[in-house]
């Protein structure tokens, strides 16, 4: 053929081969879009609370591959924001808020961030979903002086003056699921991830903590976040001969996984998984049952407290719902009601009011999962340990509780087995 | 033995899904010239047409058979809708029809995420597919057989029709030709046509056994575009037994590498190889050879 072809030929080459790179290299959890902090002084504060109206930022992926996420989010808070106002708004001021995408893109977080601060002036921003995301915005909002809310459970190991994180930890997450294993007699655990910072930290500390409670782990498998094809992984995962699969797997690749196990001839009877990633939007979605599989969550549709129906019937109500309620839903939820909680506390919406008033640890909310309660130094919240096994309707059934609900604990700084030396070279691969 | 059997025959499986899919690709890129990236969605659209007929046909023994002959056609006509109404403009500009399918491959996702639920539908795998086929002490899934047969009688039956009908030698001829085609009577336009059906309907059957292995769902088709361009570059254009044997060596060699160390170090280590396989060897496996000046 002709020169031009050949010349094509290595375009499309470099071209793929380019791509790639870039994406594993993402997966590497490349600090994409971060920015040095300092530099300029805070900004003082545009925020408008003159009229009668506060101005909120809601910024979540509604396009790309994280929208399969985190439209849920963008809805949720747009619900809850809706019943804020009908009952008088915070300091007797309604919501307006701007909604952004996010893109499913680091850099775009991080420059949506610097514009709902900068220039529509929002009291404080709501959402992300990856470590990526948040780790995209936390330069700016810190730059700029401004609040973020995280919802979503993750790898832990962070505190920021600027972000409130109202999803799991990992001593609210990991560590539960692990004492249900030793509780159930487990031996011999295979942990099986996708491959960024959540599962590598994750199976970090659950080695570690496995140790400890005289668990062997038998094997450790990771495959890129947007590979679905686990075949080749779940035939080493086979032959290891595990009694319980540890899951830390993201996104659509759990479907490629589940697919990949039962076809392998693996069962819930004799090789049970168990996920911190599989909740109630994402059971129905495998293309294969997966009854008497379980998972490790703080909340769960099937809990029953004081305002748990309510939730769930708000939630099918609302236009768009996805008619079934789950734990980053429920994290988004209270992000937007703890903001509302700090802010009347503080009398203020002003963030070093905010900050000052979360200090004195008294900040609680009555959540679906149950009444939490802000820890003022580190910005988590107390939550409940649940492991619940899914049932023929896929549905969670709760099998194991913590005894209370688990103070957060994101360094892990009162577990003994996790050293000091393993904490600083986590902290700094995470970033 | 046990660590080369699992990776061999898996490696052939995911060959075989990455043949099914680069061969479209093949067809357009070395007859027209055309860098299809929405091909990646046509494989979606595949896929999704798998989920809607299983909720016509209700048991899934059945569903799939029919979706692999509607797939083709839903596809297909996709293809030749984009063919008509974007590409037909382009030929011979092969970074426009790149940057133009790049924008086509997001509208298609975007839409994908608009029409169906975003966390993906499930499809659900046929009962004669449950179990596995025991190789050598290995218990093969007999999903992954599937998937080999299924590229072996798409491909057996397009390398029938290239050979055997008048359709598959005007298209064999305007590979070759164009300008000389065109001079003995052939509707380059017309072959072109067919070509981009043809081609965008086996993305849509490779969606079908796609959604036996992985998600349904909107950014699907991301993940086997770049693996199929690769193919296509490795295997040399214009022929198709350089894409087969392309497509098994790409999928083996991620399969053993991924066996052998971890599923991302395998990406990585296949990528280099292929790399190092175009320094030495720029043309790929095979070219066609032709007596024309340019």
């Amino acid at each position: 053929m002709s020169t031009t072809s050949k010349r094509l030929r290595t375009l499309v080459a470099a071209g793929a081969i380019g791509t790639t790179v870039a994406l594993v290299l993402a997966g590497c959890g490349a600090k994409a879009g971060d920015e040095t902090p300092g530099g300029s002084a805070a900004a003082s504060s545009c925020v408008d609370t003159s009229g009668d109206t506060i101005k909120l930022g809601f910024l979540n992926s509604l396009t790309g591959g994280m929208a399969i996420s985190e439209k849920t989010v963008s809805n949720v808070l747009h619900m809850a924001a809706d019943e804020i106002n009908a009952s008088g708004g915070i300091l007797k001021k309604k919501i307006k808020y701007v909604q952004e995408d996010g893109a499913t893109d680091w850099p775009t977080f991080a420059e949506k961030t610097e514009k709902l601060l900068t220039q529509d002036c929002v009291g404080a921003i709501f959402g992300g979903w990856t470590s990526s995301s948040r780790k995209a915005v936390k330069p700016v909002v810190e730059k700029n002086n401004g609040l973020f809310f995280y919802p979503v459970q993750y790898e832990g190991l962070e505190a920021s003056p600027n972000i409130y994180y109202t999803g799991a930890t990992t001593n609210q997450q990991i560590i539960p699921a692990m004492d249900f294993l030793a509780s159930k007699g487990v031996k011999n655990l295979f942990l099986a991830g996708s491959d960024y910072v959540f599962p590598r930290t994750a199976n970090a500390i659950i080695k570690l903590y496995a140790a400890k409670l005289g668990i062997k782990i038998v094997g450790e498998e990771y495959v890129p976040l947007d590979k679905d094809d686990w075949t080749t992984q779940v035939a080493k995962i086979k032959a290891a001969k595990p009694d319980f699969i540890f899951n830390t797997i993201n996104g659509s690749s759990n479907v490629g996984f589940i697919k990949a196990y039962y076809d392998a001839g693996l069962t819930a009877a004799t090789t049970p998984i168990i996920s911190v990633s599989i909740a109630e939007e994402e059971a129905p979605a495998m293309g294969h049952e997966v009854t008497g599989h379980y998972a490790s969550w703080n909340y769960f549709q099937s809990l029953k407290t004081d305002t748990n129906q309510k939730f769930i019937d708000s939630w099918k109500a609302y236009p768009n719902s996805s008619g079934v309620t789950s734990d980053p839903m429920e994290a988004a939820y209270i992000s937007l009601y703890l903001y509302k909680a700090l802010v009347e506390a503080a009398g203020s919406f002003d963030v070093t009011a905010v900050n000052a008033a979360a200090k004195k640890n008294a900040i609680t909310f009555a959540a679906p999962e149950g009444t939490v309660t802000l820890d003022g130094e580190n910005h988590h919240i107390s939550k409940p340990g649940h492991i619940g096994q899914i049932n023929a309707s896929k549905q969670f059934d709760i099998v194991w509780s913590s005894d209370a609900f688990i103070k957060p604990d994101p360094f892990l700084k009162g577990y003994d087995w996790f050293p000091a030396n393993v904490r600083d070279q986590l902290v700094k691969a995470a970033g | 033995m046990d660590a080369l059997i699992p990776p061999l025959l898996n490696g052939s499986a995911q060959g075989a899904l990455l043949l099914l899919a680069a061969l479209g690709l093949s067809l357009t890129f070395g007859q027209m010239g055309v860098i299809n990236m929405a091909h990646g969605e046509f494989l979606m659209i595949g896929a999704f047409t798998a989920y809607l007929v299983q909720q016509v046909i209700d048991s899934s023994d059945l569903s799939i058979p029919v979706a692999l002959p509607v797939a083709f056609v839903v596809a297909g006509l996709f293809g030749l809708l984009l063919e008509v109404s974007i590409i037909q403009w382009m030929y011979r500009r092969p970074l426009d029809t790149l940057l133009v399918t790049v924008g086509v491959s997001l509208i298609l996702q975007q839409a994908a995420l608009q029409i169906f639920p975003s966390q993906g539908v499930p499809v659900e795998k046929p009962g004669w597919l449950d179990g596995q086929l025991t190789v050598l002490g290995y218990d093969w899934p007999l999903r992954q057989v599937f998937t080999i047969l299924l590229a072996t009688v798409c491909v057996a039956a397009l390398a029938a029709w290239l050979k055997y009908t008048s359709f598959g030698r005007r298209i064999r001829a305007t590979v070759h030709n164009r300008d000389l085609a065109e001079t003995a009577g052939i509707s380059t336009r017309t072959v072109d046509r067919l070509t981009f059906f043809v081609g965008s309907g086996l993305a849509g059957v490779a969606g079908v056994a796609a959604s036996l292995i992985g998600g349904t769902n909107s950014t699907m088709g991301a993940q086997y575009i770049i693996p199929a361009f690769l193919v296509v570059a490795a295997g040399g254009i214009g022929q198709l037994k350089g894409t087969i044997i392309a497509a098994l060596g790409v999928g083996v060699g991620l399969s053993c590498f991924a066996y052998w160390t971890t599923g991302s170090l395998a990406q990585v280590l296949a990528f280099i190889l292929v790399i190092v396989f175009l320094q030495v060897r720029p043309q790929g496996l095979f070219t066609v050879r032709t007596r024309s000046l340019v």
